[in-house]
């Protein structure tokens, strides 16, 4: 019921105090058309707490200077905050070192800084590049554009019907000439949990490094890069509650160390003639020009948010509202999701039948509801299921029972249009 | 609700479910594919000309319910009428759903394509009514035969 919005506090999750977590976001205070904000789109990006907000204005109005250049104070402080930050990131990846945290604008630039770079080092024709049948398009594309360069083929793992990958079908993949793995953690379409361990034990055991796309993974999971045993890990900002234009490139620094430079420009060399130019070690090898300083302190500040929270207590509410969507949305008439693996983070696609998702997205959005209609990137998974589209509610942590129970309401109101 | 229904006019509703002139033809002389890329909404029409007018039209396609009404209306629209008066309907209609300077004053002057003038208050969905205009467009344009100033 709409009117019960008032009280959030309703959670399965004990310690897990709602009403102050929403507090924190301010843009959940906020009305559309009139309603109440019923945000369900984090897959695409998070909100932003106060604290990111707060970084971010703070770093203009009192810290704002270019980094690694100025000698005098302001600079200086700038540098150490956007060094500062890279420390919390390390520690939010749990990577050995500072410097194998390469900032970025985000995951799609990460994939395609390793697919440029790396391909450079190692992808010849005939390779074979190892990517997972649900992958986004940013962990498609920019290996498809390095397999035109170099004559080297894309191979894919398979699913099943849930949205499972077929794991005898991955080892069997996994040949000689298999030079990397590119895999999601979690799938931003189908909510699926890849097993990305046991992914990374196989790859290894044949001594193919793997590259995870983290954009979906930071938001959810409490990460461990090394645990994980992945050579890359990618991380977008905007949908970690951090900034949008930031986002990092985890790497071993034996990778990174091998790999040739992606972009040329100032702050990525050590010396420059018109004859010849060496490079500066990493991380500033791989950030040319100046960064999005700002951006940095945002994303720390999300980090640092993050790391306040009971990330445990945060997790099994999102499981909780999973759980719940998944049941409530089964009794609205003609719908099915879609993506039903056993380990899922927080993400519920479903189509109604015989009525287009951005028809249910728009119908939906006039009871203040956001959700995503479309392919969400990910057409070979559209395909698979054999549907055009779509619609997908995302939850973070911030979200509640009752905002689910607005969905569900609103897609009542899709029957009544279309009959 | 109250926008809702002006989007989901009865006639839309009803040509979504029913779509008029959804078939292929025999012997079309011009034809031409739409997609809207980001929301996968894709209509292929063909057109038989003859005799300077559209003697048959017909399409195929999938999406949203706007895009495919909008191609079931336009269709049965310009059926009959030259390429010259079907381009002065497109734009008619287009200015219509974007609020643009060729808008008639009355939507009504559209006949049933008046059920679209709702449109114009969902700017997300605007693309979705005219894709069946920009490939009617795309189709005429690829005419082999001279291009008739009237």
């Amino acid at each position: 019921m709409t009117t019960t919005r008032q009280a959030p506090s309703r959670s399965a999750a004990s310690g897990w105090d709602l009403a102050r977590i929403r507090a924190d976001f301010p843009i959940l205070a906020t009305t559309v058309r009139g309603k109440p904000l019923v945000y369900l789109d984090n897959g695409a990006t998070s909100q932003k707490p106060r604290a990111v907000i707060d970084a971010v204005s703070r770093f203009y109005e009192t810290g704002n200077a270019n980094v690694h250049r100025g000698v005098y104070a302001l600079s200086e402080s700038a540098t150490a905050a956007y060094e500062g930050a890279r420390s919390t990131l390390r520690r939010f990846l749990n990577a050995r070192e500072d410097r194998e945290i390469i900032y970025v604008r985000g995951t799609t630039e990460a994939v395609n800084l390793v697919a440029s770079s790396f391909g450079r080092l190692k992808v010849k024709a005939g390779d074979e590049i190892l990517v997972s049948a649900m992958e986004h398009h940013s962990n498609i594309v920019p290996w498809q554009m390095l397999a035109e360069q170099t004559g080297a083929t894309i191979k894919v793992i398979p699913m099943n019907r849930a949205g499972e990958l077929e794991l005898d079908q991955y080892e069997r993949l996994l040949t000689p000439r298999t030079r990397i793995v590119a895999v999601a953690h979690i799938s931003n379409s189908l909510g699926t949990i890849n097993p990305i361990k046991q992914m990374a034990a196989l790859a290894h055991s044949r001594g193919v490094p793997i590259l995870v796309d983290g954009a979906q993974g930071a938001p959810h999971l409490v990460l461990d890069v090394q645990d994980l045993g992945c050579d890359f890990y990618t991380v977008s900002g905007h949908k970690m509650f951090g900034p949008t234009g930031i986002g990092v490139l985890y790497g071993r620094a034996e990778h990174l160390e091998a790999m040739p430079p992606y972009q040329g420009g100032g702050d990525m060399i050590r010396s420059v003639t018109f004859e010849k130019t060496t490079y500066a070690p990493i991380p500033a090898k791989f950030e040319a020009g100046t960064p999005d300083i700002a951006g940095v302190v945002g994303l720390g500040a999300a980090v640092d948010y993050l790391a306040g929270l009971d990330r445990a207590a945060a997790l099994h509410h999102e499981h909780d509202l999973l759980a719940y969507a998944t049941t409530r949305l089964a009794t609205v008439p003609g719908l099915t999701i879609v993506g039903t693996a056993r380990d899922k983070a927080s993400v519920v696609s479903f189509v109604l039948n015989g009525v287009h998702a951005h028809d249910v997205g728009t119908i939906v959005d006039q009871s203040g509801v956001a959700i995503r209609t479309g392919h969400h990137c990910t057409q070979p998974v559209m395909e698979f299921f054999g549907v055009p589209a779509t619609a997908r509610a995302s939850f973070a942590f911030y979200n509640t029972r009752d905002e689910v129970d607005v969905l569900v309401e609103a897609l009542q109101g899709v029957r009544k249009v279309f009959g | 609700m109250a926008d809702l229904t002006e989007l989901y006019q009865q006639t839309i509703v009803e040509h979504n479910r029913s779509p008029r002139n959804f078939k292929t033809l025999g012997h079309p002389t011009n034809h031409a594919q739409g997609d809207n890329p980001l929301c996968g909404d894709r209509i292929d029409l063909q057109i038989e000309l003859d005799g300077g007018v559209i003697k048959d039209i017909g399409f195929q396609g999938s999406g949203c319910a706007i895009s495919q009404a909008s191609a079931s209306l336009m269709t049965s629209a310009v059926l009959g009428k030259s390429p010259a008066e079907a381009e002065r309907l497109f734009r008619s209609f287009h200015d219509m759903v974007t609020g643009g300077a060729d808008a008639p004053a009355d939507p009504q002057t559209l006949g049933k394509l008046a059920a679209f003038a709702g449109v114009r208050q969902f700017p997300a969905r605007v693309k979705c009514a005219n894709l069946a205009w920009h490939t009617l467009h795309a189709a005429l344009a690829a005419d082999p035969a001279p291009i008739s100033t009237e």
